[in-house]
C-alpha cells in the first residue's frame, strides 16, 4: 500500500489539531504565565495571586488536560480517515 | 528505634525491591534490552518514564530553588512539564511508528546519512554523561549525609546497584525498577509536604494549602511575601528576572526536555502509535504529582527557615527587627546542628550577639539599611544551601524519623533511576549506533548484547568517577545539557516529521549551527575549561537572554540554517518523501525493530 487511505485528508486533520493545541499551550503558559502575570496577579484565586497560580500550578494541569483531548482526539481522526491500528 | 538505623532498614528494604524486581524482568534479547520487548502497557510506560525523568535535580534541587527564586522558579515547573506537550503532540507517535530503538537511528535514517547519525550520537553522549554525574554526586550526598558513611562508599553501592539492574536488565528490568522507584520517591515527597501544609495551613493538601491562609486568616503567600520583602528580600509571588529571560529560560527546558534521548526512548517501548500519545499525558500525571507540590514545599520551606530564626515571623504583632526575635545560637534546633556538619548550612556571628540574624544584606534601599543598622545588624549571618531545603524539610518541621528515612531512600530512588535510563540511553548509542550501525555492521545479536552490556559497565564507572571527581563545572553545565538538546536533536527530529523535503545538508549543518552557537554562548560566559570571556551579567547577554535559555535561539537559528540549505541543495529523495509519509499514519506499527 503505497498511499494509505489517510492521505492528505489526515495530515491536514491532525495538523489541525496540533496547531489548536500548540495555541493553548502556549496561552496557559507563555500568555498567563509570565507575559501577562503582571495583570493577572491583580485578580486572585484564594489565596494565589491568578498569574503566579497559572505559572506554578495552572498551567501543569492545563498541560494535562490538553494532552489527554489531543490523544482523544488523535483516536477519533484516525478512525474517520481509516489508518487506526487494529 | 534512632534515625541512623531507621534510615539503613528502609534504604535497605527499598534496595532489596529494586533487585528483586530487576532480577524479575531481565533482558534476554537485544529488543528487550534496548526497548524492554516494546510490550510495556501505556500506564506502565508513564510511571517509569517519570522516574527516569525525575532525577536528584527534581527531587532534591528544585523545591530549593524555587524557595529562593519565588515566582522566578516557574521556569522549571512550566519548563519541565510543558515539553510533554511538545512530545506528546509532535514527537512520540511519529517515532514510535518510525519502530526502531535508538534517537541517532531515527536522525542516521531519516536523513540517509552516517554523519547525520554521528552527530546524534556524540550530542546524546555529551547530554546524557552531564546528567548522569550530576545524579551520581546526588546519591553520595544522600548516603554521605543520611547513613553516615563517606562519599565514596556511597558512591560505590549506588554503582554496584545500577550496574546490576541496568546491565543485566536492559530497557526490561529498568522500566519495572523504574516503577518501584517512582512508588518509593513519590511517597517520599508528598508525605512531608502533607504534613507540612497541614501544619502551616490547616489544610493537607499542599496545592490547596500554598493558595491558603495560615492561622491569623492571612493568605499564606501574602504573609510570606510580607516577611521577606521586611527582610530585604524581593517579593516571594514578584521576578527579579526580565520577562524575556524568563521566556527563553522555559522554551529551552521544554524543547530540550522533549529532545531529551533517555526521555524520547520510553516512547519506543510502547506496543502502539495510540499508546505513545496516551503514555506522555500518563508520564505527565505521574510527573504533575510532585511538580505541583514543589511549588508548596519550595515556599513552605522558605517561611519555616524564617519562622526557625525569628520567632517575630508566627507571634502576631512581632517585630522582626527586634533583638530578642532573633534566635540564639546556642537555641538551636537539632537539625541546625546536623546540617552544620555538612558544612551546606553555616552561622557567622558578625555582630558578636549570639543570635542569628538572616536577611538580604544586598539590599541598599536607604531605608532598609537604616532599620538593619538601628537593629544593630551587621550583615547576614546564615547561609543555607538550597540543596538542603527537601532533605532538610521533615526535621525542620519536626516530623517522625521514619519520614526522614523515607526522603533519603526517595532521594536515592531519584537518582537511581534517572543515572539508570541514562546509562542505557549511552549503551544502546555505543552498541547500536555505532558499532551495529557504523563499524560492525554484521555483528550478531548476542554479541551486539554483549557489547552493550559492556557499554553500560563502562558508562557506570565513568559516570561513578565524575560523581566522586566533579569536575568544577558540573552544576554550569546542566545549562548545557538543555541547550544542547534544545538546539540541536529537537528541531533536527522536528523538521524530520513535519518536513518531506529537509534533506541531509539541511539537517547536518541546521544541528551544527545550533550546537555550535549554544555551545560557544555557554562556553563564551561560563568558561568551561577556558577563564569565561565575558561577565555573566545582563548587560553583556545576547537580547537580555542569560546562557541557561540560549538554547531557545539555538534552536531558531537551526531550523534557520537548515531550510536555508535545503533549499540550495540536492532535493531528499523519493523513497525518504515515502518513509516520512508512512511515519505520519498510525496503521502497520510494528514492534520496534532493528532493520
Amino acid at each position: 500500500m503505497e498511499k494509505p487511505n489517510g492521505g492528505e485528508a489526515y495530515w491536514r486533520a491532525t495538523l489541525g489539531l496540533l496547531t489548536t493545541v500548540l495555541v493553548l499551550w502556549f496561552i496557559v503558559s507563555y500568555g498567563f504565565g509570565i507575559l501577562l502575570r503582571p495583570i493577572l496577579d491583580g485578580i486572585h484565586l484564594g489565596g494565589y495571586p491568578l498569574g503566579f497560580w497559572f505559572a506554578q500550578q495552572g498551567s501543569i494541569y492545563a498541560f494535562l488536560a490538553l494532552i489527554f483531548w489531543y490523544a482523544a482526539r488523535m483516536n477519533k481522526i484516525d478512525r474517520e480517515h481509516d489508518v487506526h491500528e487494529d | 528505634m534512632d534515625l541512623k538505623l531507621l534510615t539503613y532498614i528502609i534504604v535497605g528494604l527499598s534496595f532489596v525491591l529494586y533487585i528483586g524486581v530487576a532480577i524479575w524482568a531481565r533482558a534476554a534479547s537485544t529488543g528487550e534490552f534496548y526497548v524492554a520487548g516494546g510490550g510495556v502497557h501505556p500506564v506502565v510506560n508513564g510511571m517509569a518514564t517519570a522516574a527516569d525523568w525525575m532525577s536528584a535535580a527534581s527531587f532534591i534541587s528544585m523545591a530549593g530553588l524555587i524557595a529562593f527564586l519565588g515566582y522566578g522558579g516557574s521556569v522549571y515547573l512550566m519548563g519541565w512539564t510543558g515539553g510533554y506537550v511538545l512530545l506528546a503532540v509532535l514527537l512520540a507517535p511519529y517515532l514510535r511508528k518510525f519502530g526502531k530503538f535508538t534517537v541517532p537511528e531515527f536522525i542516521g535514517d531519516r536523513y540517509y546519512s552516517r554523519t547525520a547519525r554521528i552527530v546524534a550520537v556524540v550530542c546524546l553522549i555529551f547530554i546524557s554523561f552531564t546528567y548522569v554525574a550530576g545524579q551520581m554526586r546526588g546519591v553520595g550526598i544522600v548516603f554521605s549525609r543520611f547513613l553516615e558513611v563517606d562519599i565514596t562508599t556511597g558512591l560505590i553501592t549506588g554503582m554496584g546497584l545500577v550496574f546490576f539492574y541496568a546491565v543485566l536488565g536492559g530497557m526490561k528490568g529498568i522500566t519495572y525498577t523504574q516503577v518501584a522507584q517512582y512508588v518509593v520517591l513519590i511517597f517520599a515527597y508528598t508525605i512531608p509536604a502533607v504534613f507540612i501544609a497541614l501544619q502551616i495551613t490547616g489544610n493537607p493538601l499542599p496545592q490547596l494549602g500554598l493558595g491558603g491562609t495560615v492561622e491569623s486568616g492571612e493568605p499564606f503567600l501574602h504573609k510570606l511575601d510580607t516577611v521577606v520583602q521586611e527582610l530585604g528580600f524581593a517579593a516571594y509571588t514578584s521576578s527579579s528576572m526580565s520577562t524575556i529571560n524568563i521566556f527563553a529560560i522555559t522554551f529551552a527546558l521544554m524543547a530540550g526536555t522533549a529532545g531529551l534521548p533517555h526521555v524520547i526512548v520510553r516512547f519506543f517501548t510502547v506496543p502502539k502509535v495510540k499508546d505513545a500519545r496516551s503514555s506522555a499525558g500518563w508520564a505527565l500525571v505521574f510527573i504533575a504529582i510532585l511538580y505541583t507540590t514543589a511549588p508548596a514545599v519550595g515556599a513552605m520551606a522558605r517561611y519555616n527557615v524564617h519562622a526557625t530564626v525569628n520567632s517575630a515571623v508566627t507571634a502576631s504583632g512581632g517585630d522582626l527587627f527586634a533583638t530578642d526575635s532573633a534566635l540564639l545560637y546556642e537555641a538551636r534546633p537539632e537539625w541546625m546542628r546536623r546540617w552544620e556538619q555538612t558544612g551546606l548550612l553555616k552561622f557567622e556571628d558578625k555582630n558578636g550577639d549570639g543570635r542569628i540574624q538572616y536577611y538580604n544584606d544586598k539590599n541598599t534601599s536607604a531605608g532598609f539599611t537604616a532599620r538593619a543598622e538601628a537593629a544593630g545588624w551587621k550583615g547576614n549571618e546564615l547561609t543555607v544551601d538550597n540543596d538542603i531545603m527537601v532533605l532538610a524539610n521533615p526535621e525542620v518541621a519536626g516530623l517522625p524519623n521514619w519520614v526522614i528515612a523515607l526522603v533519603a531512600a526517595g532521594g536515592i530512588a531519584a537518582a537511581l533511576s534517572t543515572a539508570a535510563g541514562l546509562l542505557l540511553v549511552i549503551s544502546a548509542a555505543i552498541s547500536h549506533d555505532l558499532l551495529k550501525g557504523v563499524f560492525m555492521p554484521h555483528i550478531s545479536e548476542k554479541s551486539e548484547l554483549l557489547a552493550g552490556r559492556l557499554a553500560a559497565a563502562v558508562a557506570v564507572m565513568i559516570a561513578g568517577y565524575l560523581g566522586y571527581n566533579p569536575p568544577g563545572f558540573v552544576a554550569q553545565v546542566v545549562a548545557f545539557a538543555f541547550g544542547l538538546a534544545c538546539a540541536s536533536l529537537f528541531p533536527t527530529i522536528l523538521l524530520g516529521i513535519f518536513s518531506k523535503t529537509m534533506n541531509k545538508e539541511g539537517a547536518i549543518s541546521g544541528m551544527l549551527v545550533g550546537l555550535g552557537f549554544t555551545f560557544g554562548y555557554i562556553l563564551y560566559f561560563k568558561g568551561i575549561f577556558i577563564t569565561p570571556m565575558a561577565e555573566n551579567i545582563p548587560a553583556n547577554w545576547l537580547f537580555g537572554i542569560s546562557p541557561e535559555g540560549i538554547g531557545m535561539v539555538g534552536a531558531i537559528l537551526n531550523v534557520v540554517v537548515a531550510l536555508v540549505v535545503s533549499k540550495l541543495t540536492a532535493p531528499c529523495p523519493d523513497h525518504i518523501q515515502h518513509m516520512v509519509e508512512d511515519i505520519r499514519t498510525p496503521r502497520g506499527s510494528g514492534l520496534a525493530h532493528s532493520h
